[in-house]
């Protein structure tokens, strides 16, 4: 045990083929990881929630009632955001809320104590930056489809005098474009950090137990007293991403449907 | 950091397998079944307006009910207050009539009793004057020895009676 006392945080989110290594499309390897693995797992969690909650009842159950509820919340995020036509985009803002989320509480379980490794493949931007680009995209085209060129008119916003439409102009389009790059580090770096956080203040816990046991008194039982509440605020987090990618994903629909 | 330094052997599978799986999330979750939730939802919401509604379209035919109740209350109500001050009237010309007619007939029967005691009173005085006629000659034939006519002393006694 002493010998392997040295952890490194990083190494969590280490990605390694499960199988078929030597799949490949087009000449790209796509083999199925531990990351495959968990998107396969959140997915099929959420299958089985959602298909839990679809007896249809007119008086719902617990379960039911979940299902409805993140509906509504979906829902009347979008209604007050974009307004009574932003419902079309339901089942798309609930396919990406509640796809992060369970990835997120996916990677949170303490699935380590009966030996299983979890994996949060939000911590990997290749797979947050698929969701991103998939959600600017949308915007993208949602908004030159439904405004064609006018849609440039984003870019300036309303009562900027003649002289400054070029700098505004500009300044608009690059936050514009930053959009996706935001949306998709955000989730990312909230996730790594906190997996971080959590991995250096276990390995402060395992270093200082096997070190002696006064270092293990002042380092070790703080750390892990540390550790607890961190869990809380990780799972916290892990809504609150969640929650963010798709509420900022609704107001920049909000802007593809509206424009200003 | 593995997201890094593994990035040119893993982002191929990985995008790829986050689209596969975004994918089937999207079109089983999200366009299959979410439909259905919102249906339900939807429905579930109908269907309480409609109790809703229909519940107090039941109170306004309640409240109308109530209302022509009500009128036709006040309306019997008037007319059973017609038809007592009617029968009130009825009965106050009746009572007037008869007693018109009682008045009548008791005023008829006191004439008819005056005119009974006038003549029974002319009677009486025509008896009175015979009487004192007979009683005033038979004193002047006691007292003076006149022998008066019965017609005399009749004359002298209604002059006298008239007199006072």
């Amino acid at each position: 045990m002493a010998a392997e006392a040295k952890v490194d945080p990083m190494h969590q989110f280490t990605i390694e083929p499960l199988f078929g290594s030597d799949w490949a499309i087009a000449g790209h390897n796509v083999a199925f990881t531990n990351s495959s693995l968990w998107m396969a797992l959140s997915t099929l969690v959420l299958m089985l929630f959602v298909a839990g909650g679809l007896r249809r009842e007119v008086v719902p159950g617990r379960w039911q009632m979940a299902v409805e509820s993140f509906a509504g919340f979906i829902e009347t995020m979008l209604v007050s955001n974009v307004g009574p036509n932003g419902k079309k985009y339901v089942p798309y803002i609930f396919s990406l809320f509640m796809f992060i989320l369970f990835a997120n509480f996916l990677g949170l379980m303490p699935l380590g104590l009966v030996g299983i490794h979890p994996f949060t493949f939000t911590s990997h931007f290749t797979a947050t930056g698929v969701l991103s680009v998939m959600s600017f995209a949308i915007v993208l085209i949602v908004g030159f489809a439904k405004h064609k060129f006018h849609f440039f008119s984003l870019f300036v916003p309303h009562g900027t005098p003649a002289l400054m439409i070029p700098p505004i102009f500009v300044v608009e389009l690059i936050s514009f474009l930053v959009r996706p790059f935001s949306l998709g580090l955000r989730l990312f770096v909230a996730m790594m950090a906190g997996h971080v956080l959590l991995e250096v203040l276990s390995s402060f816990v395992i270093t200082g137990g096997n070190a002696s046991p006064l270092l293990f008194a002042v380092a070790s039982v703080p750390s892990f007293l540390l550790m607890v509440g961190i869990c809380a605020l990780e799972i916290l987090v892990a809504g609150i991403q969640a929650y963010v990618f798709a509420l900022l994903t609704c107001v920049y629909l909000n802007d593809a449907e509206n424009l200003h | 950091m593995p997201q890094i330094s593994q990035l040119a052997a893993t982002y191929f599978s990985q995008i790829f397998w986050m689209l596969v799986f975004f994918g089937m999330t999207f079109f089983v979750v999200g366009r299959g079944m979410v439909p259905k939730v919102m249906a339900t939802m939807a429905d579930r919401n109908q269907r309480i307006a409609g109790d809703l509604a229909a519940a107090q379209a039941a109170r306004d035919a309640a409240e109308a009910e109530q209302g022509a109740w009500a009128e036709t209350e006040a309306h019997q109500r008037a007319q059973a207050h017609d038809l007592i001050a009617a029968a009130k009237h009825q009965a106050a010309v009746a009572t007037q009539g008869r007693l018109a007619e009682a008045t009548t007939r008791i005023e008829a029967q006191i004439s008819a009793a005056e005119a009974q005691i006038l003549a029974a009173r002319n009677a009486a005085l025509g008896e009175i004057e015979l009487v004192a006629a007979e009683a005033a000659q038979d004193i002047a034939l006691r007292v003076a020895g006149l022998a008066v006519s019965a017609d005399d002393a009749r004359g002298a006694v209604k002059g006298h009676i008239a007199h006072g």
